[in-house]
């Protein structure tokens, strides 16, 4: 049954859903989401806070909470370095504990919180090594150092001594990156890497992924909400509205000729530097808000604030993920229409 | 009446050599406590009914310059003149009846508003604490026109924050800072915890209400984008200090500190077939506890000479009404606009 | 635009809100689901119920001496739970008894809870100087035993109720001090204490109005365990003398009095120990369901 997998790629993620059990309620996260990525390239995740991104990522690692709190359903098919294709969805934990961050590892936002405050950095890099690979402790420092090296950090010998809070939010950013590069990973899922930092920061830290997948082939899903690091550092991109996929394609059609008015709408209320307008003319916003994930509109979930919706349909029945062009889909009842219009 | 003509056209607000210097670290009785001069002799100025941008990257200053204009920090020299009055020589007393003419909106929609409070009360509370004389429909009419100004309603009054996403939130802290009918307002980062599509609404917002008030306002942000869809003219903050002021038009199209050009260059276009060449600043922002001597961008900047090393550059003046604090007049920046 | 396209909302998106559950809602919701704190809140309502009303329904009065039925023991006669050695109806000895530790209780409680509110909140706001100073002779207090130090005041000075009441109170208060203490730091550098501040509030104002409505729920937890605490201090400071005195009774006196007879009359030992232990668990679970309850982690999510 995993068999079937494209032979080109190294993940491929088939009708993903997950939905948690609270308070209020079940809170389904995310339907239906299906992805490839094949080595070598990034796939940017957009989409603004609680469409999912972060939480197909963590489906994708199998960190999402277990059972009773949260169900995950589909398959997450993943081809190892040994060739063999496995179901990372119904993977047991102990297998899935060999995977992580071993063949498929994860960073995330906010440095500091997954970079133990007690420990030196250099132990914790040989630490991420020694989980993985039978070396000893002098080893899991040189490959420390060679990390280091990697990630560009000067003094890497010096640096192995500090601890987190000796370094700075990008230094920290980079540690991680180590850490998560430490056996060679062959997917890496980056959670907002950049988000926390400055600019001239985030410029540095992408420039480094960039050269880090050149030189290694590993696959990156990339997520943000920022559409100009997708424009920066995507080959494709992925966009997430209220859980689900609604649109999906190579970084130049999607950000140039966008066809799901969301991402239109997305793409114009960007404020940029170009058409920096001095002295105050409107942006072109989206109205109103992001859905309440308990209350989703029925429909399509953006109809609320489309301009576009269609009384009787949009509000009616989902519009199911269609292929536009080649390797270009889109979610949206109307796009043919509104495609014709705009031409 | 002339005193009044000339308040018309004079500077709202007047900054001068303001600073602030915290002490950091050390135990209580003192011992290897450290100084950090987190805004170091600023002066700008700010003239009515003007958008004045202030943008730098995480720790160079910006919420302290913002919170020690309006006395909610105290500097440790300087003054800031509002409407010709010292602000920095008045005690809380009198300071209280100068408060509404001057307020603050926050950057966390969820920490601004007190979660135990309706709508209602929140917008209510200034009346309360003024203690003005307002009839029960004056009070009415003022909260309602200025929910209504920021597109909530009076149905909005009995709602508890946690019933609203964060752009309405953003909205009701907008309200609150409305009721006393502010003369200026600094915002520090309104937009920078709200999603991209609602971060428009709420530019396109604030430009509204100050057009419709006729508002002064002091914008606080990291992104120069946004600064340059809503200022008239934009400060660069390093470290504590200014490096460059201008018209926005200036700053876009002609930047004269490389830091600015650095930044400029940071930011990632939304066009994907545009390879530019970016300006790699080496390393992060210097430790403010520790910042190089003389210009403190020496450390990151590909123009320094040994002697940037030597004196802090002055801000001064390289163009009309265009301020910079790089001692190279040589140098030809890259901008993002054509002049 | 050629096509219709309709903007059919009646209501514009930017206005709607989710009504949502009160967050006093949700924690009532799992304060219920708390079997120990519904078992604890079942318990105190019929000690309270049965202290006011029960009196009154028994035939005899607690200060009746039927001195033909001396150490009558339980279930004996017209006496459901015996009599002591005065031939004293112990059911309605133990029933007045109890309306005098409940209230005493509870008056200590109110009293401690303010003290400590107000002086968690002052050393709380100003923090630095003041802060440390008031804090610092907060746990000076707390490292001190609290039983020495209520019976050398109820020693020193004349005991009564309201006494007894004012002693324990004022050794109660430092579990909540610290508590609002701890509250008030961090709520003071949330962003609506600034904006009170913007509006040129006052101190006073800003504590009381902003901060302490937003740090109720650990002040309830606080002053519920208090309660806990303050009848069992009562019953400790009865029990060897200094408090309560007879002919009132108090759950700790009436100990007092059955130590001579344990062996021949254990009766008179065990109502009231046993009255003391269910109020003050009693209370000790609703102190921990509210705690549970009222974790506002819990509504992040
Ligand atoms: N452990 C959880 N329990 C309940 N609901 C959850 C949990 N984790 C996530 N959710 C819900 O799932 C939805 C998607 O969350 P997710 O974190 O994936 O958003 P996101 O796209 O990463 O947003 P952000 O940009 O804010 O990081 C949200 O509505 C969130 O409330
Ligand atoms: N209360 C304080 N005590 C000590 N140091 C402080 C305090 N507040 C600010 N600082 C320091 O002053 C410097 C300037 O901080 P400030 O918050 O003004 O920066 P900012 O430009 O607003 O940054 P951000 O973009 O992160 O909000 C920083 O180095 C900071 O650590
Ligand atoms: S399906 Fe309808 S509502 Fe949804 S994006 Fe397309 S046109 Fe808009
Ligand atoms: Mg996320
Ligand atoms: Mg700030």
């Amino acid at each position: 049954m995993a068999a079937d997998m494209d032979a080109s790629s190294v993940l491929d993620v088939r009708n993903l859903a997950v939905s948690f059990r609270t308070d209020r309620g079940e809170v389904p996260a995310v339907h239906d989401v299906s992805f490839t990525v094949k080595p070598g390239e990034t796939l940017a995740l957009v989409g603004e806070s609680g469409s999912g991104k972060s939480v197909t990522s963590l489906a994708v690692m199998r960190l999402t909470p277990p059972a009773p709190q949260a169900s995950l359903t589909g398959s997450i098919l993943f081809r190892g370095r040994d060739g063999q294709v496995r179901d990372l969805a119904t993977l047991a934990e102990h297998e899935m504990q060999a995977m992580r961050g071993n063949e498929i590892s994860m960073i995330f936002q906010e440095p500091m919180t997954s970079l133990n405050p007690v420990h030196r950095i250099g132990d914790q890099i040989a630490e991420a090594v020694r989980y993985h690979r039978k070396v000893d402790r002098q080893a899991a420092l040189d490959r420390a150092e060679e990390l280091l090296v990697l990630v560009g950090i000067p003094e890497p010998r010096k640096r192995l001594k500090s601890y987190p809070h000796h370094l700075s939010g990008g230094m920290r950013q980079r540690v991680m990156i180590a850490m998560a590069l430490a056996c060679d990973p062959s997917v890496l899922i980056a959670d907002e890497p950049t988000t926390a930092l400055d600019v001239t920061v985030q410029a540095q830290i992408l420039e480094l992924l960039k050269e880090l997948q050149e030189r290694t082939g590993m696959a990156v899903v990339f997520i943000t909400h920022n559409l100009g690091v997708v424009a920066e550092i995507a080959d494709r991109v992925m966009v997430m509205y209220a859980g689900r996929i609604v649109e999906r394609g190579g970084v130049v059609p999607l950000l140039k000729h966008p066809l799901m008015p969301y991402t239109h709408g997305l793409l114009r209320s960007v404020p940029r530097l170009e058409l920096a307008a001095f002295g105050q003319a409107k942006l072109e916003a989206i109205r109103g808000n992001v859905p309440d994930p308990t209350r989703m509109p029925q429909g399509c979930s953006f109809h609320p604030r489309c301009d576009h919706a269609e009384l009787g349909r949009c509000d009616r029945t989902i519009p199911i993920l269609e292929e536009a062009e080649a390797d270009h889909l889109v979610r949206c009842h109307r796009w043919r229409a509104i495609a014709s219009v705009e031409a | 009446m002339t005193i009044a003509m000339d308040d018309q056209h004079g500077p709202i607000l007047d900054v001068q050599k303001l600073s602030k210097t915290y002490s950091v670290g050390g135990g209580l009785f003192g011992r290897s406590r450290q100084s950090v001069r987190a805004i170091d002799d600023v002066s700008f100025q700010i003239r009515r009914g003007e958008v004045l941008g202030l943008v730098g990257e995480s720790g160079s200053g910006k919420s302290t310059l913002g919170r020690t204009v309006l006395q909610l920090t105290e500097p440790t020299s300087g003054s800031v003149l509002f409407n010709g009055v010292d602000l920095t020589r008045l005690n809380r007393r009198q300071l209280k009846p100068l408060r509404p003419k001057m307020q603050l909106i926050f950057q966390d929609p969820f920490a601004s508003l007190n979660p135990r409070m309706t709508v209602g009360r929140i917008l209510g509370a200034p009346f309360q604490i003024q203690k003005l004389r307002l009839s029960r429909a004056e009070r009415d009419e003022r909260v309602v026109a200025a929910l209504g100004a920021v597109g909530l309603t009076e149905h909005h009054l009995d709602r508890y924050p946690h019933e609203f996403s964060g752009g309405q939130r953003q909205r009701i802290g907008i309200a609150r800072s409305l009721v006393m009918e502010p003369e200026f307002l600094v915002a520090d980062e309104p937009v920078s915890a709200l999603d991209v599509s609602i971060q428009a609404q709420i530019v396109n917002l604030l430009l509204e209400i100050k057009r419709k008030l006729d508002l002064t306002i002091l914008f606080i942000t990291h992104d120069l984008a946004v600064v340059g869809h809503i200022s008239d003219r934009v400060a660069v903050m390093y470290l504590g200090r200014i490096v460059e002021l201008a018209d926005t038009r200036a700053v876009f199209s002609a930047p004269r500190h490389p830091y600015t050009e650095a930044l400029f260059s940071a930011i990632p276009t939304l066009d994907p077939t545009v390879k530019r060449n970016r300006i790699l600043l080496k390393g992060d922002i210097p430790s403010p506890l520790d910042p190089p001597s003389g210009c403190a961008f020496r450390t990151r900047c590909r123009y320094a000479l040994p002697a940037c090393a030597e004196a802090v550059p002055p801000l001064r003046e390289v163009g009309q009404g265009h301020l910079s604090a790089c001692i190279r007049e040589d140098l030809n920046l890259a901008a993002p606009l054509a002049a | 635009m050629m096509v219709k396209a309709v903007d059919y909302l009646e209501e514009d998106p930017v206005l709607t809100v989710v009504k949502q559950p009160r967050s006093a809602n949700r924690a009532w919701q799992r304060f219920r689901r708390h079997r120990l704190a519904m078992f604890g809140v079942f318990m105190i309502v019929l000690l309270v119920l049965a202290t006011a009303v029960g009196p009154h329904l028994i035939p005899f009065d607690d200060l009746f001496i039927d001195i033909r039925n001396r150490f009558a023991p339980p279930l004996s006669g017209a006496h459901v739970l015996g009599t002591d050695p005065l031939g004293r109806d112990l059911a309605a000895r133990l029933l007045m008894a109890g309306r005098i530790s409940l209230t005493v209780g509870f008056a200590a409680m109110v009293i401690s809870t303010i003290i400590g509110t107000v002086i968690g909140v002052v050393a709380g706001f100003y923090g630095r100087i003041v802060g440390t100073i008031l804090m610092r002779f907060v746990d000076a207090i707390l490292c001190f035993p609290t039983i020495f130090l209520v019976l050398a005041l109820a020693a020193l000075i004349k005991p009564s109720v309201v006494t007894i009441t004012l002693i324990i109170a004022a050794t109660g208060w430092m579990e909540v001090a610290r508590v609002v203490e701890s509250q008030i730091r961090t709520l003071r550098e949330r962003d609506f204490a600034t904006a009170a501040l913007m509006m040129g509030a006052s101190d006073r104002y800003i504590m009381f109005r902003e901060l302490i409505p937003n740090a109720i729920g650990p002040i309830v937890v606080a002053a519920t365990l208090c309660i806990a605490r303050a009848i069992l201090m009562e019953a400790y400071v009865s029990f060897l003398g200094y408090g309560i005195q007879p002919p009132a009774a108090s759950w700790g006196n009436m100990l007092n009095n059955a130590q001579q007879y344990l062996g021949s009359a254990p009766w008179l030992a065990i109502f009231p120990g046993l009255m003391i232990t269910l109020a003050v668990t009693s209370f000790n679970f609703i102190g921990d369901g509210l705690r549970d309850a009222l974790d506002a982690r819990l509504d992040v999510s």
